[in-house]
């Protein structure tokens, strides 16, 4: 059996469309922001906003305590407004052609006769939102999905009330750079009672040289509501490393329930560690109502460095947060990924289940908090993580903490790491199944509980994202 | 006309074999298997008997080439073909199939997924068009029916949490399913209450043509009640040392194995 394949990773999504793009000078200071401002023509409470937020920046300090390493980031060497250069599109037909065969190529098609159906889809390339499909349709409906610019415009008083509000502008270094120099993302608002009627989409594309993507989504779920919504993310391969620093917030009121799935497919940076994305991200859910419900699920697949741990804060009694997650690392890349559930609300209960793959030069780590507050009767958590060895070469690690400060918690946790037997091996290849193709079927079978917590159109690009991923890579 | 050779389909000649595993190093280098022969005909049904620890799973594992073993003398030829450079998937292709005595857990893995890959794999290689999931579905269907499988059975990952009995009904699925050319059937019947043998053996007989061969590999002769073997062959001290009819079989019942004068293990 021949176990020492070279690796060969193929990412598909790796190339450069050519586009002329209009650029703010690299760096950043005041004047910067207010150009940034300036530029998406805001309103003054969203100048003050970053201003606070980067006046606050400026005090504080890079966090270390991940298990990663990487050379210290040059926030000056760094652009952080770059837009192509084509005209404001009011409708589908005016957008760029260039955009929308990029969109083509990676398989998000943007006219919406040619679109996923059933999937509304917000297209951000760099720092601005380039299109949004499906918007009249779910009008009709009341739901509100468009560019968080066009909501910074038209919705100010919803922006007003719940920016910042999960994660406020001083929450973490990462977080407080955001918020001084966000540029676009997604804006969801799901009034009382509906239960969204396709799939949300925002599909995050990193095209310019040298550009940070900061970008921020906010998903507001009104009292008995639903939505499904789901973020992919692509960049192309250069030698250079960039950073992309998002913020989620989501917010869930009474019996509302969100359910948000990313499939993150940043490009990881080549076979010596060359390249790739710096991916740090503040990704946290309130669910503010009574028995309302947010999930995370995770396929983290890209990236060198992925510093993310989307959360639940269950303030709502009879709350539960739920967390699902892949995360891979291949060739030299570094995660350091996992969830935070903080119980305050009565009856709470929140369910963990990580799944960690390291293969090649991979470092993984899960880390994780349970916290249960004084005054949270009845919480329940059930954490399992789980970490697989590919190689002799990669490492998995695990940082669980668990904090209880009520006798009534209910609290478990589990935790393996296992390697892919020779056993199972041969038994796969006793029954004809080749080498490649049972790596492939063990690894699903590792992932099934998170992978059927996917939209289904979503589950089968997981998977086939995972044997890319993994092509080659085991040894 | 010129006289057609008679070819068997299983050619064991002075088989010679060392166990290597880097990860066991006080086994590793061990000779365990020593200048065996046998050959098995097609439409033949062939058992082995012998003492704990002869090596006769050993001798399954070999010709499925399972890669902790190395041949260092002799040959074994399948279908003609001389086995040294064979992959295990390729052997398995080519018809071979070992029931494992204690097959291993794929969490995650439904068993009706890992059997619908299995199944096409081989289809695809002997040029044949692979089955979709409907009449996948179909085909399993029949074959758990005889078995006395429910369908809940295939949406269980493989051989976890099975039990026993169940592990052996799923490798008895497998080889129903599968058709091969040459069945190894290593224990199949250890652990069976007698009407689950009963059943076993009886489906292990319903594959049985003039075409393929099946290598029975058991500790009693219990199973033999239902499957009459062509030859018995006895595998003591690394090697085949004697084979006969079926009465050896019962010899072996009443007497032990005492009497063969075998040196201990």
């Amino acid at each position: 059996m021949d176990l020492k394949k070279l690796i060969n990773k193929q990412y598909t999504a790796g190339f450069i469309t050519e586009i002329e793009s209009e650029q703010v000078p690299k760096g950043l200071n005041e004047d910067i922001i207010k150009l940034i401002s300036k530029k998406k023509n805001e309103p003054d409470f969203m100048l003050q906003f970053r201003l606070k937020a980067y006046r606050h920046w400026l005090t504080m300090k890079e966090p270390a305590w991940a298990n990663i390493s990487y050379p210290s980031i040059n926030y000056q060497d760094i652009i952080y407004f770059s837009a192509p250069k084509t005209k404001q599109a009011k409708n589908l037909s005016e957008i760029d052609p260039k955009l929308l065969e990029t969109y083509e190529k990676l398989g998000i098609p943007l006219h919406e006769r040619a679109a996923l159906s059933g999937i509304a889809i917000d297209a951000v390339f760099d720092s601005i939102s380039v299109a949004t499909t499906f918007k009249e349709k779910l009008k009709e409906h009341g739901v509100i999905f468009c560019s968080f610019s066009e909501a910074v415009q038209n919705y100010p008083e919803l922006i007003k009330k719940y920016l910042g509000r999960v994660v406020p502008y001083s929450d973490n270094f990462f977080a407080c750079l955001n918020a001084a120099v966000f540029t676009d993302g997604s804006f969801c608002y799901i009034p009382k009672g509906v239960r969204c009627p396709m799939e949300l989409s925002t599909y995050f594309r990193i095209n310019a040289l040298a550009t940070g993507q900061f970008e921020r989504t906010l998903i507001i779920a009104e009292p008995d509501s639903h939505v499904s919504y789901l973020e992919g993310c692509t960049a192309p391969m250069r030698d250079e490393n960039q950073l992309h620093a998002a913020v989620v917030e989501l917010i869930a009121l009474d019996n509302a329930q969100i359910k948000y799935s990313t499939v993150q497919n940043w490009y990881p940076g080549d076979q010596n560690g060359v390249g790739g994305i710096y991916n740090f991200v503040t990704k946290r859910g309130l669910c503010l109502g009574k028995h309302s419900k947010i999930s995370w699920t995770q396929i983290e697949t890209g990236s060198s460095i992925t510093w993310k741990y989307p959360s639940v804060v269950l303030q709502g009694d009879y709350s539960s947060g739920e967390f699902y997650s892949v995360a891979l690392t291949n060739l030299h890349q570094q995660a350091d990924t996992g969830t935070k559930m903080l119980h305050f609300g009565k009856n709470t209960s929140s369910v963990i289940i990580s799944k960690g793959i390291s293969t090649s030069y991979g470092k993984n780590t899960y880390r994780g908090q349970v916290y249960v507050a004084p005054n949270a009767h009845n919480a329940k958590n059930r954490t399992q993580c789980d970490s697989l060895l590919l190689s002799d070469t990669c490492s998995a690690h695990t940082f669980p903490k668990i904090e209880i400060k009520n006798n009534t918690a209910n609290i478990e946790h589990e935790a393996t790491t296992s390697k892919i037997s020779e056993e199972q091996l041969f038994y796969c290849s006793q029954r004809g199944i080749n080498f490649e193709d049972a790596i492939s079927l063990i690894v699903n079978g590792f992932c099934k509980q998170v992978f059927k917590k996917l939209p289904l159109e979503f589950a089968v690009e997981a998977q086939k994202l995972l044997e890319v991923s993994l092509e080659g890579s085991v040894g | 006309m010129k006289k057609h050779t008679h070819q068997p389909l299983l050619e064991i000649k002075d088989l010679t074999v060392t166990y290597i595993n880097n990860s066991q190093p006080e086994k590793s280098g061990k000779t365990i298997l020593e200048d065996l022969n046998l050959i098995i005909n097609s439409g033949e049904t062939h058992v082995i008997m012998g003492p704990n620890g002869a090596g006769k799973s050993t001798l399954a594992n070999v010709l499925a080439k399972h890669p902790d073993y190395k041949i260092i003398n002799g040959y074994i030829k399948y279908l003609g073909e001389d086995l040294v450079n064979h992959t295990p998937e390729l052997c398995a292709q080519q018809g071979m199939f070992l029931s494992f005595q204690n097959p291993v857990a794929i969490p995650g893995v439904s068993n009706m997924q890992f059997l619908k890959t299995s199944l096409n794999t081989i289809k695809k290689f002997k040029g044949e068009k692979a089955l979709d999931a409907i009449d996948f579905l179909n085909l399993i269907k029949q074959k758990i029916k005889s078995l006395n499988i429910t369908e809940e059975f295939l949406y269980r990952s493989i051989n976890d949490d099975f039990s026993g009995g169940e592990k052996k009904r799923n490798e008895i699925l497998q080889l129903m399913l599968l058709q091969p050319t040459l069945a190894i059937l290593d224990e199949i019947d250890s652990g069976l209450d007698i009407d689950a043998l009963k059943l076993i053996a009886n489906s292990i007989k319903s594959v049985k043509t003039s075409h393929n061969a099946i290598l029975l590999i058991t500790h009693y002769q219990r199973i033999l009640k239902y499957i009459q073997p062509d030859v018995v062959h006895i595998l003591t001290n690394k090697k085949i040392s004697l084979s006969g009819d079926h009465t050896l079989a019962d010899k072996l019942e009443a007497e032990g194995y005492s009497w063969l004068h075998s040196p201990p293990i």
